[in-house]
């Protein structure tokens, strides 16, 4: 590094050299890291937590300040949100767009990757991507429209395409860097073995990729599953997604705290658990592209 | 390609030979299809709607009025510009603080570390939470009678404050929100950065005597900078779009002073409250500029600066 740095003139030798040849960080360095961990981690926990709390107090014991941690549990909110709700009805509808709209961007998405990867399609891949960087609102009028002509507004058909809106750019954004990692060898190997270039991607290049695909499947879920917007507007009754069933419930005259964590504690917690069970996954898509220039 | 040909190609074989010759343009034109017409007919429709005067429905008689949607928009002093500068003030601040955040917790993290899983399960979590829900959990934190922000404030003789429900503090407060949901993303891409360095530029200046701040700040980080860059871009992309929690706390309009009613929440009341299609779409045209203005700019000085 050719950086300006107040030299000293002579090389200091290890402290120790007996251990590693790093430097061995002072004492009073690890007792901060330590705090600093724990308070970083309270800080990103703690609301959460408090969220369950509140959902398992009545809405007495929510406005009694004396009952901030001592309570007697209650189960009674989730079983108004599921029961008297029909949350598992708002579930299901989640779950199956969510579903829908990974299996059918997967489908039409890694092709497109992949092509975009091998053949250097730049400006293609661009426009894909341009999805990501357009509000969705802009579309959302036409769309209304376009669809309620149909007659498939309020359907599970537009909800579905509304998602893959979301969930296509991620795929194939997740997708090209994958694919550009995978080595070209394998595949040139096959088609000397007979495979045509169909066949060598179909069983070679494609069983390869499943972390990648995995990568972009769950991460394309939960945005499907976290999405608000489009449901917002494109949903029926019948087909409401549980984001939207929750702002509804806010919309009458008094706020039913208890009920409404009770809710949020339903939404959040399915894709909590994904999330524990395929953190690898999700991190490695997150930050794709990351580290490249 | 050459080796599959028989005599006598069958109706099989003819079309896997076309299918692998057009291979690029088949496993690509589905997705193609599929932007064009869900995106690209409806921006072109957007487009076209914001030199018109539709209103009530898209449907109903509308006349072509040229670029005097924009001349309104633009001289719009009461609710456009405020809602351009909340934009910029919910995204800019909300952005720096993640990014010095971020950058802090990703150096607490970089080195292993026992129990390390745990502290990245947990700070995952507030970014994969239904940002919904997670507007709904705050509002309840921040209840100005019931909250328990202000129940800490408190214990430490703070007098209450109005949060979500004052003039002022709501913007802040979405972005103490923004803060809280997205500095994980910026922890995990900084961190992805960080791993992938080599040691030995951080270890030539250590022997030669830099201090922990100067290695960072002369060595680290700018072999960070890619890293950094497209952490900006992908994350002010979103903050920019912001509109769950926003609407989710405040609901319509942005409160009864607009006290959050960016260019999202603007636009969206003025497609879906007042029906007035031909100033919203103006609106978001020029929102998407915006947008591809700021990406450009960032974009273009990274190249710039490579050469």
């Amino acid at each position: 590094m050719t950086t300006t740095l107040p030299t000293r003139p002579v090389i200091q030798p290890p402290r120790s050299p007996a251990s590693a040849p790093r430097r061995r960080k002072p004492r009073a360095y690890k007792i901060f890291r330590v705090v600093a961990l724990t308070l970083t981690v309270l800080l990103f926990i703690a609301p959460l937590v408090w969220m369950f709390i509140a959902s398992l107090k009545t809405n007495v014991d929510i406005y009694d300040a004396s009952k901030t941690l001592f309570f007697t549990p209650t189960l009674d909110n989730y079983d108004n949100v599921l029961s008297r709700n029909n949350y598992f009805g708002f579930i299901f509808n989640s779950f199956w767009v969510a579903f829908m709209s990974t299996i059918f961007s997967l489908l039409i998405g890694v092709p497109a990757a992949y092509a975009m990867s091998r053949f250097a399609m730049h400006r293609s891949a661009l426009v894909v991507l341009m999805a990501r960087i357009i509000p969705g609102v802009s579309l959302l009028v036409p769309w209304y429209f376009i669809f309620a002509n149909m007659r498939m507004v309020g359907g599970f058909g537009v909800l579905i395409l509304s998602h893959m809106f979301v969930a296509l750019p991620l795929i194939v954004y997740i997708m090209i860097s994958y694919f550009d990692s995978t080595p070209l060898e394998l595949e040139e190997q096959a088609q000397v073995d007979g495979l045509t270039h169909i066949g060598a991607f179909l069983r070679i290049t494609l069983p390869l990729s499943v972390p990648g695909l995995a990568t972009a499947g769950i991460l394309s879920f939960i945005f499907s599953w976290n999405n608000f917007m489009f449901a917002l507007v494109l949903s029926g009754a019948n087909t409401k997604t549980l984001p939207v069933a929750i702002f509804n419930f806010v919309s009458y005259a008094s706020i039913d705290w208890g009920s409404l964590m009770a809710a949020a504690v339903v939404v959040t917690v399915p894709i909590m658990v994904i999330a524990l069970f395929t953190q690898k996954y999700i991190v490695s898509g997150l930050t794709a592209g990351a580290t490249k220039g | 390609m050459t080796t599959m040909v028989s005599t006598k190609p069958t109706a099989w074989e003819k079309s896997s030979t076309w299918a692998n010759h057009h291979r690029k343009w088949l496993f690509a034109s589905p997705a193609m299809i599929f932007v064009g017409l869900l995106i690209a007919v409806p921006l072109g429709w957007t487009l076209y709607l914001s030199i018109t005067d539709s209103e009530g429905s898209v449907r109903a008689e509308s006349n072509l009025v040229g670029l005097s949607n924009y001349a309104e928009v633009l001289s719009d002093f009461d609710r456009f510009w405020p809602a351009v500068m909340r934009t910029f003030i919910f995204t800019g601040g909300a952005l720096a603080i993640e990014l010095v955040l971020g950058m802090c917790i990703a150096l607490l993290l970089w080195r292993p570390f026992r129990g390390e899983k745990w502290v990245r399960v947990a700070i995952l979590l507030p970014l994969v939470a239904t940002p919904v829900a997670v507007g709904m959990m705050w509002r309840l934190i921040f209840d100005p009678n019931i909250g328990f922000a202000n129940q800490v404030l408190s214990w430490i003789g703070i007098p209450a404050q109005p949060w979500l429900s004052g003039q002022y503090t709501a913007l802040p407060t979405l972005m103490f929100v923004d803060i809280w949901q997205w500095t994980p993303m910026v922890v995990l891409m900084l961190l992805a950065g960080l791993t992938s360095l080599s040691d030995e530029p951080d270890e030539a200046a250590r022997i030669d005597g830099a201090n922990s701040w100067q290695r960072f700040w002369f060595v680290t980080l700018p072999l960070l900078r890619a890293t950094v860059i497209v952490t900006i871009v992908l994350r002010g992309i979103d903050a920019l779009k912001t509109f769950d929690i926003l609407y989710a706390t405040k609901g319509k309009g942005g409160g009864s002073f607009h006290e959050v009613e960016t260019l999202n929440i603007y636009a969206f009341g003025l497609s879906f409250d007042y029906n007035d299609y031909g100033i919203a779409s103006t609106v978001l045209i020029l929102f998407f500029l915006l947008i591809i203005a700021i990406m450009w700019a960032l974009t273009y000085r990274r190249k710039a600066n490579r050469s």
